[in-house]
């Protein structure tokens, strides 16, 4: 998600300045996903130079509120309308990094598996926690945030837990040029029945 | 060993093997746990890990082939059958993915029996019951047979039948069952609630979501421990306090 569409739509409910939209924005990310005023203003900057909001005249207070525009609106109304496609999202550094452990030599990639699931496991157990807290029925928007990181970790945990049983099966292939003794795969085999 | 603190539940080095010679199964290979008034421990781990094993010994209904199970304070090995019988009965509540309730008591009937199988009068028995009910979720629906309950009700029954009177050890085995991701997150949220209340909880389940309601995860694999998890200390801040 980008910023700017959260702005978009805090802007929606009304005419806001710069340092309520980043408390309005926390707030609805339950502080999840924390913004710095710069990030605000930078943020605003471009929505007003794409015509999507617009400066009203300062408060007494020199803060200057901002207001959406019908660019702005229709523009929202889009990407409420879109789906996110997960080619837009990062790349998944675990994946990547597992992949680069099994054919690394000398790392033990059982232990990265188990050190990431625990890793994980406690963040599961820590979002929990704070579901559990949240109970109010005003809680529910920052709860359904919760609940999304809570199944993003558990899926990770089921990936670790597959990656786990295939590497109980997998025999990496011989370097090219040397011939395996038909004993060594007896016993590779010996293990993998274990 | 005594006092508030003291551990509900402690498993010293125990084993368990079926079977002896070739055909030895060995479910666990030297598990130790202790788990304290108010905190749940999860057991996660494939099938065949030795999850359901170690709540089996937990609880009492079966025994290690060597190590120490201790309850509240208790051996198990100390006990004959009539004094384990009557822990388990006074002290331990259960919790199954079926529900073994009998379908031909009240909800209520179901919950006082364990008591009233303990000597205790019938009244007292049922008002310990219909708290249990309220505990759960469940005022006035105590006349209500089991099949005149949904699947949901049904496991809350349960719940409530582990939790009457004063049980400081409850063991579960994927009591969310077949029940829906809001059903079952309610089920969780009500044995969280209790050993919050100061009991001590052990819950076996292979969904990391819902091993997630516990102070600590230990991950069992081929009947050892291989791995335990706790929550940061002050994890509350985790989040609210970030950005700053």
């Amino acid at each position: 998600m980008s910023i700017r569409h959260g702005l978009l739509a805090l802007l929606e409910r009304g005419q806001m300045y710069g340092y309520q939209l980043r408390a309005a924005f926390e707030e609805s990310t339950g502080s999840t996903w924390p913004l710095n005023i710069g990030q605000v203003y930078t943020t605003l900057n471009r929505l007003e130079r794409d015509g999507l909001v617009r400066p009203l005249p300062e408060h007494e207070g020199g803060q200057r509120p901002y207001e959406i525009t019908d660019a702005g609106r229709a523009d929202l109304a889009l990407w409420f309308a879109t789906p996110i496609s997960r080619a837009d999202r990062p790349r998944d550094e675990l994946s990547i990094k597992l992949a680069l452990a099994l054919t690394t030599p000398g790392v033990d990639v059982r232990a990265v598996v188990q050190t990431q699931r625990s890793a994980t496991m406690r963040t599961l157990q820590e979002l929990t926690r704070l579901k559990y807290a949240s109970d109010r029925p005003e809680d529910l928007p920052w709860r359904l945030v919760l609940d999304a990181m809570v199944f993003q970790a558990e899926a990770e945990i089921r990936w670790l837990d597959h990656c786990e049983t295939s590497l109980v099966r997998y025999r990496p292939a011989p370097p090219a040029g040397r011939t395996t003794h038909p004993g060594a795969v007896d016993r590779a085999d010996e293990e993998a029945r274990r | 060993m005594s006092g508030p603190d003291a551990p509900v539940l402690d498993l010293r080095d125990v084993h368990r093997t079926h079977g002896s010679g070739a055909a030895a199964v060995h479910a666990l290979r030297g598990v130790s746990l202790t788990v304290r008034p108010g905190e749940l421990v999860a057991v996660m781990g494939p099938s065949g890990s030795g999850k359901s094993t170690l709540l089996t010994l937990a609880g009492g209904l079966d025994s290690p082939t060597a190590g120490e199970v201790v309850v509240e304070g208790q051996p198990l090995g100390t006990l004959d059958h009539r004094e384990l019988a009557r822990l388990r009965r006074r002290r331990i509540g259960y919790v199954f993915q079926d529900l073994n309730l009998l379908g031909s008591l009240t909800a209520a009937e179901n919950v006082a029996l364990p008591l009233e199988l303990d000597g205790s009068g019938v009244r007292p028995a049922r008002r310990a019951a219909l708290a249990a009910l309220e505990e759960v979720g469940l005022t006035g629906l105590g006349e209500r047979f089991p099949d005149q309950m949904s699947g949901g009700q049904q496991q809350r029954v349960a719940i409530a039948r582990a939790l009457v009177g004063e049980r400081r050890l409850v063991l579960a085995d994927e009591p969310t069952g077949a029940l829906d991701s809001q059903t079952g997150e309610a089920v969780l949220h009500l044995l969280r609630r209790r050993v919050d209340a100061g009991a001590a909880g052990v819950l076996v389940t292979h969904e990391a979501r819902h091993a997630g309601w516990a102070d600590r995860v230990v991950f069992l694999r081929d009947g050892i421990m291989v791995d335990s998890t706790a929550p940061l200390p002050g994890v509350e801040q985790l989040l609210s306090g970030s950005g700053r």
